[in-house]
């Protein structure tokens, strides 16, 4: 089989696709012949290298969580440390991409929507760093839920515009976002926190974050002598774990598992699980996707207790993936995502992102059914300092 | 010959100028937007462009977003602003009505029951904002099959390879977006519209509403020197905002009267 996605107009399979207004095709076109240029040009992957050496601090290593994998009595769970990167997520990986990519299209405004926080803080971040100037647009139920976040953006020259319409988390920042690059099309770049969106964004958010699954496909080998039983990463948008599964779609004897965010349960309706409910299939924001919405084509509003999850749709390749069924996709709720949460901070003294957590729950979900000495690499996708209020709220500790 | 071509012909040797009011299905309340329409008609409108909800209108600045928050509130869906259509039609004949909003709605209920409910219940044209054309191909062909106009939406950012292929695929009239923004925006620029207006009329044949930014009898009437049509969307869906279900018809009435007063002046 040769995988080779998506096609020259950004389908990948059914899914993908530029539905956009007028207004900003011709800049999503701009994007797209702009990012194949570069996305060839040596220049820039050295400088796109050099960024993540110096600057992020790659590669991320892996670790072996040998006292948590010994508690579950099956198999090994290894970790890829993106929360040790340079502001705590994977996401700086892909905002370096494309703040390289808008610096060189001579574009001085970045904008961005954030969830959970870290994309935004990310694009922060790099605006500071190349010196542009940067509007975040967050709902104002995640400002509540992530106020450290909103502090450090605050705090690297980033404006933070609440939107306050409709379920108030990540769907209603991108509309937001969307609305004001429509305004602002030809001074702003749109840093698109996650693989989805109208094309190229799928495609070249996850040629970014590719680094994750391209640095553990190195670094497997070298520690247990051979690739992984399963990579194992939690799915919102999809960006870490499309980073994570990209490089291993065509190894064979790899598992390919995404973990959604299943809330207060499938079955309550109460979660951001599309792939693992069976959602439909419909459009928002740019791109073809399965997507949370009721008979009548509405979006309906996600519960997560990760605001980085807590997102209706996912990226195209992930539907693709799970179509062909190179992919499998499961979800977890709140409480095994807690469970798992504690568990990685009692046993191996890690406190992971609670999108993070999801794909460690599972882990330890199938791991005890497993013997000693399959292999399970968790995508360790964030650092959980910014979780600290919903923790402890969850718990009923005022901080 | 369909309505919206009768509709411009006519207009085209009474050397008049289309206005195309703009409504949501639903707001101020389902029972008030058959009278509203009627309204329209009766003021002066000569398209009616009638807004689906939907919950996402990415497209929209805040007056429409709100009114597509009321009208989703009110239970308002695709079936519903079908069987509202079916209600105008059985006193107007005549008027050319184009279903205006986002795709997932449409996808939901799939084009080919969609078109073919549209031909039913007479709808004349169909937008989808966030349907550009290289995306419209199993629309389109529905929308054909059931002599439903696709009406492309143009931009300032529109280049001449794109407008040559709108030219193709269009029917009814194509709605030049005039400024880079939301609906309801408010920095309208005659000289830019006039200046890309000549790129337009040389491969679309069809008339050319102007939209976006259209706030008062003033600028309806600069814009409608322009083009064939004027498309007023916010202005009007701001006046149903500040009305009572009581007033909303005769004020969104007045308002369109003044609309229609200033364009034939």
């Amino acid at each position: 089989m040769t995988y080779n996605y998506p096609d020259n107009s950004g389908h990948f399979g059914q899914f993908g696709g530029i539905y956009m207004a007028e207004t900003l095709i011709p800049a999503v076109e701009e994007l797209r012949q702009q990012y194949l240029r570069f996305r060839d040009d040596p220049e820039f992957q050295a400088e796109f290298a050099y960024e993540l050496k110096h600057y992020v601090g790659r590669p991320s290593p892996i670790y072996h969580a040998k006292r948590l994998s010994e508690s579950l009595g099956g198999a090994q769970i290894y970790l890829k440390r993106e929360d040790l990167n340079h502001t705590g997520a994977h996401k700086i990986n892909n905002a370096i991409g494309q703040a390289l990519l808008a610096r060189r299209m001579g574009k001085k405004r970045v904008i961005a929507e954030t969830g959970a926080g870290m994309h935004g803080v990310a694009t922060a971040t790099v605006a500071a760093r190349f010196g542009m100037e940067c509007i975040v647009y967050m709902g104002a139920e995640d400002i509540q839920r992530q106020a450290p976040n909103v502090f450090r953006m605050k705090l690297l020259g980033a404006k933070v515009v609440p939107v306050e319409s409709g379920s108030k988390t990540l769907k209603d920042a991108c509309n937001e976002a969307i609305r004001d690059w429509v305004t602002n099309v030809e001074s702003t770049f749109y840093i698109f926190g996650t693989a989805a969106g109208p094309h190229p964004y799928p495609m070249m958010v996850r040629d970014f974050q590719c680094v994750i699954g391209n640095e553990a496909k190195v670094q497997m080998p070298e520690m247990i002598g051979r690739q992984p039983d399963a990579v194992i990463a939690c799915v919102g948008g999809g960006s870490n774990a499309i980073g994570m599964f990209y490089p291993y779609v065509e190894v064979p004897g790899v598992q390919l598992i995404g973990v959604e965010a299943g809330g207060h349960g499938i079955a309550s309706g109460q979660h951001a699980a599309p792939l693992t409910a069976n959602a439909k299939v419909g459009v928002l924001h740019g791109n073809k996707v399965y997507l949370m919405q009721d008979e009548n084509g509405q979006i309906i509003e996600t519960h997560s207790i990760s605001a980085g999850l807590d997102y209706p749709g996912v990226g195209p390749e992930h539907c693709l993936l799970k179509d062909i069924g190179r992919a499998q996709y499961v979800a977890i709720d709140d409480d095994e995502a807690l469970n798992a949460f504690d568990a990685l901070c009692r046993f191996e003294g890690i406190i992971p992102a609670l999108e993070s957590s999801h794909a460690l729950a599972h882990a330890m979900k199938i791991a005890p059914a497993m013997s000693k000495d399959k292999v399970l690499l968790v995508n360790l996708s964030g650092r959980g300092d910014k979780d600290m209020n919903t923790v402890a709220k969850l718990k009923g500790i005022t901080l | 010959m369909s309505r919206i071509d009768t509709t411009f012909g006519n207009l085209k040797r009474q050397q008049r100028k289309a206005l195309i009011p703009f409504i949501t299905a639903g707001d101020p309340s389902q029972q008030l937007t058959v009278p509203l329409m009627h309204g329209l008609v009766a003021a002066g409108a000569d398209v009616l462009e009638l807004g689906v909800p939907f919950s996402d209108p990415m497209a929209d600045g805040p007056v429409i977003q709100r009114a597509s928050e009321r009208a989703l509130k009110h239970g308002m869906t695709l079936r519903g602003v079908l069987s509202m259509v079916a209600e105008f039609r059985k006193q107007d004949a005549t008027t050319p009505v184009v279903l205006m909003g986002y795709g997932n709605p449409i996808e939901a209920m799939g084009w080919e029951v969609f078109a073919k409910r549209c031909e039913e219940v007479g709808v004349d044209g169909v937008l989808t904002v966030d349907f550009p054309p290289e995306e419209s191909h199993e629309a389109f062909e529905h929308l054909q099959r059931h002599n439903i106009a696709p009406i492309f939406l143009l931009a300032p950012t529109t280049n001449e390879a794109r407008i040559a292929q709108v030219a193709k695929l269009a029917r009814g009239y194509v709605y030049y977006v005039s400024l880079k923004g939301v609906t309801g925006a408010g920095n309208l620029d005659l000289s830019a519209i006039e200046q890309k207006l000549p790129q337009l009329r040389k491969h679309i044949k069809l008339p050319i509403g102007v939209g976006f930014g259209i706030r008062d009898a003033a600028t309806a009437k600069a814009v409608s020197r322009l083009c064939d049509g004027v498309v007023v969307g916010s202005r009007i869906v701001q006046e149903v905002e500040d009305s009572t279900e009581q007033n909303v018809v005769a004020n969104v009435g007045k308002l369109v009267k003044e609309l229609r007063l200033a364009i034939d002046q």
